[in-house]
């Protein structure tokens, strides 16, 4: 897709946040083809480029900051300076979209809060990620991950009965809150081309761990708030009867999603299943239901169960790690990779965007900025 | 106190939600709370097929109560889309909208004449946007059914979740429906503010398996790049496969709490564990990740959790409890968000939660319930009639 085409085409973002809500936000903004100019603090820059998973680099650079700052430009500054400060305050002007995740009040005391950076550009939409919302008595906690999941619920709904509260194992939390922000800003967006007028726009990563929960606190809010139980047996949704889970073949593991229990016995030839013919026991037995498919579906391979189940439209899948996912012609029909690259000898292999805009794949060769890596640059298009 | 009233950023837009159950659904609900007004078109016998998705056999008025969840702050209208004079008003309608959302499966919307190429000449202003399971219709898996539970197993990521002695372990709710979602929801705003400059309509596509390959994004980086050839989780109290030790849930003498990450030697020396102390390569608080969440497993069930938290807290090491639904809603910190609503469909009033976003300070509230089949076909359709 031609640069001007994409949707954002022609729409600046000052990104002053730091490791994964904010970033991953400008990333998609950026990827929807806005020019997404990363605000660093000078020296050191988002603290992400000293954060490692599994201790991977990739030239000399974390890989997981060089994953979530693709196609973005980086100015590097000092906001407690003086003049540092003012250009800074030049660049907010010319921009469309400012998004910021310090800890509540950091802004305020830069003078780069909301209601002062309305003063300088009425038509700005201003994005602020918090960790539990800007009131109360969690204001201050830091607003980290693992953390949000803890105190959020998430953790009880994840694995099996008898296990420890569990939390989801990646950071969700922060990757909702990111796209709750870039759907608050781009309707913003929206209204601006409308109204011509800026907005404030804000989220937080408990509002967000909990609204990714609605369906089920929606339940829980109905039910006289029973506490949500885990199955014991291959829990896959603590609110879904059986069969809903990943059972073990004799060679690997298969996915039954909802659907009759009945049917289910039927196809697999398993006697025990078919007197359950009462949709009522298929959650309030589900652990006994369980149970039986565990024994019987270890006694043949996944491909076998997947013969006997897929003619019949019955929700399954083989569980895939990455290797199998990677290889699958499925999956090498979407082309979901994409390699960066900052000169030959450092490449940088990653994913696409995954919005697919006038059936077409967007894709972005550009490679996370050094530090300060366009200050003279954007110095000389802005101030000279 | 902030006073809940919507701001209607998208106020004036019409929105044609065709899909059934969680990942368009939810988009259009996304859009309705931001202002615009959506329809939802439901096929007249029986409707979306979410309202009998009952989730722990919990039902209001004869609907599931994640279908109420999902379909508030909408309109209703029942249209049989194989029936000529019914299609006939389903052109109208979409003729006169702003975005369409569909989520059938992959084929079924170009039978019914209703894909993106047949209508963009009645509506060249129109965003259409649809998700499937896997891709498009060319695509290997385009039979498969685009189910949640399904997606996550072939995404790879129930290999990141539970412990390392753990059967691959889902992420327990429907995680690939919403992540799509959020990306339609993305998608289709940011096609709107093209429009706003260009006139233009456009087309958005997402799908669960997309959807839920981006969530990983991160770690499949890693993969792609090099990192740990696959993912292993720890053998216990894995919070993340590629996090070093601390991070995780620990169980203390009368409950839990959570640690994020911390510098293992400088925790080592807040707990007097000299073992722990004397690790000071960060990259031994990955490897050896397993001796040292043992280690700390053990620790850690000598005392109650305030008494942990108190101590890690005043070394600034970031943790909290672990908190249930019931110890959530009690806190002042939840109560300060207002963050459960009441909802009406007639006499029936439900609670369920609120928009997650603010816009200029101000929280999101609508008190509209979902509608019934058909509920507004009359205010909707003899409108077009005439």
């Amino acid at each position: 897709m031609q640069a001007q085409d994409l949707p954002l085409a022609g729409i600046l973002v000052l990104d002053f946040s730091q490791f994964l809500a904010g970033p991953s936000a400008a990333l998609r903004l950026a990827d929807l083809g806005a020019r997404v100019i990363k605000i660093e603090r000078s020296g050191v820059g988002d603290l992400c480029r000293q954060l490692t998973i599994s201790n991977l680099t990739v030239g000399g650079e974390s890989a997981v900051f060089q994953t979530i700052n693709r196609n973005k430009e980086s100015y590097s500054t000092n906001l407690k300076d003086p003049v540092d400060l003012e250009k800074v305050k030049s660049l907010i002007k010319e921009a469309d979209i400012m998004i910021q995740n310090f800890r509540p009040g950091v802004m305020q005391k830069l003078g780069l809060d909301y209601p002062e950076v309305k003063k300088l550009n009425p038509n700005i939409v201003y994005g602020s990620v918090s960790g539990y919302g800007d009131e109360g008595p969690w204001k201050h906690k830091p607003g980290q991950d693992l953390l949000a999941q803890s105190m959020s619920g998430l953790v009880n709904l994840n694995g099996n009965a008898d296990q420890p509260p569990m939390p989801f194992g990646l950071a969700v939390s922060d990757m909702i809150t990111g796209a709750h922000l870039v759907q608050g800003l781009l309707a913003a967006m929206v209204k601006r081309g409308i109204r011509g007028e800026g907005s404030f726009v804000e989220v937080s990563l408990l509002e967000s761990t909990l609204d990714f929960q609605f369906e089920v606190l929606s339940t829980y809010l109905n039910d006289g708030n029973q506490l949500p139980q885990r199955s014991s047996i291959n829990n896959a949704h603590a609110y879904l009867g059986a069969p809903y889970g990943i059972y073990q073949s004799k060679d690997g593991f298969i996915a039954l999603a909802m659907g009759s229990v009945v049917t289910l016995g039927q196809l697999i030839d398993c006697e025990a299943l078919i007197s359950y013919d009462n949709p009522d026991d298929w959650f309030d037995q589900r652990d006994t239901i369980k149970s039986i498919l565990v024994s019987h579906l270890k006694s043949q391979t996944s491909q076998y169960w997947l013969d006997k189940l897929e003619p019949a439209d019955y929700w399954c899948a083989e569980v895939f790690d990455w290797d199998k996912l990677s290889a699958h012609d499925g999956f090498k029909e979407l082309a979901f990779t994409q390699t960066t690259e900052r000169g030959s000898d450092h490449q940088f292999h990653t994913t696409r965007c995954p919005i697919n805009i006038d059936g077409q794949r967007l894709y972005s060769a550009k490679p996370s900025p050094l530090l300060g890596e366009h200050n003279d640059a954007i110095e000389t298009e802005f101030f000279k | 106190m902030k006073t809940a009233q919507s701001d209607g950023l998208l106020n004036g837009l019409t929105v044609l939600d065709f899909s059934q159950f969680l990942s368009g659904p939810s988009a259009a609900l996304r859009l309705a709370d931001l202002g615009a007004r959506v329809i939802k078109v439901e096929r007249p016998e029986g409707g979306d097929i979410c309202r009998s998705l009952y989730i722990a056999k919990q039902k209001i008025e004869g609907d599931s109560t994640i279908f109420h969840a999902i379909n508030r702050n909408k309109e209703g209208v029942s249209l049989d889309l194989k029936d000529p004079v019914d299609h006939q008003l389903a052109l109208e309608l979409i003729a006169s909208a702003d975005v369409m959302i569909q989520n059938f499966r992959p084929g079924v919307i170009e039978r019914l004449g209703l894909d993106y190429e047949s209508l963009k000449h009645i509506n060249p202003q129109l965003i259409y946007a649809s998700v499937s399971g896997y891709g498009n219709n060319q695509s290997s898996l385009r039979s498969k059914p685009g189910q949640d539970l399904l997606a996550q197993c072939m995404s790879g990521l129930t290999w990141l979740n539970g412990n390392a002695s753990d059967a691959p372990t889902p992420f327990g709710l429907a995680i690939a429906d919403l992540s799509a979602s959020y990306q339609l929801v993305q998608g289709i705003l940011a096609l709107l503010v093209r429009r706003g400059k260009t006139k233009r309509g456009g087309l958005v596509e997402v799908s669960l398996l997309e959807a839920l390959v981006d969530l990983q994004f991160e770690v499949f980086s890693n993969y792609l790049n090099g990192g740990d050839a696959r993912p292993s989780r720890c053998s216990e109290l894995n919070a993340h496969a590629y996090m070093s030790a601390p991070y995780g849930i620990y169980q203390s003498q009368n409950g839990y709490f959570a640690i994020a990450s911390f510098a293992i030697n400088k925790l080592g020396e807040i707990l007097g564990l000299d073992e722990l102390a004397r690790m000071d390569d960060s990259r031994l608080w990955y490897s050896e990740r397993s001796y040292i969440y043992a280690r700390l497993a053990k620790h850690f069930v000598s005392e109650n959790s305030d008494y942990w938290l108190g101590l890690l807290s005043s070394h600034q090491v970031w943790c909290s409890n672990v908190l249930d639904w019931p110890e959530l809603f009690a806190h002042e910190g939840f109560k300060v968000l207002d963050f459960v609503q009441e909802i009406e469909q007639g006499n029936v009033k439900m609670l369920t939660t609120r928009c997650p976003i603010r816009i200029n300070g101000q929280i999101l509230k609508s008190n509209k319930g979902s509608p019934k089949i058909g509920e507004d076909n009359h205010k909707i359709l003899s409108k077009l009639a005439k």
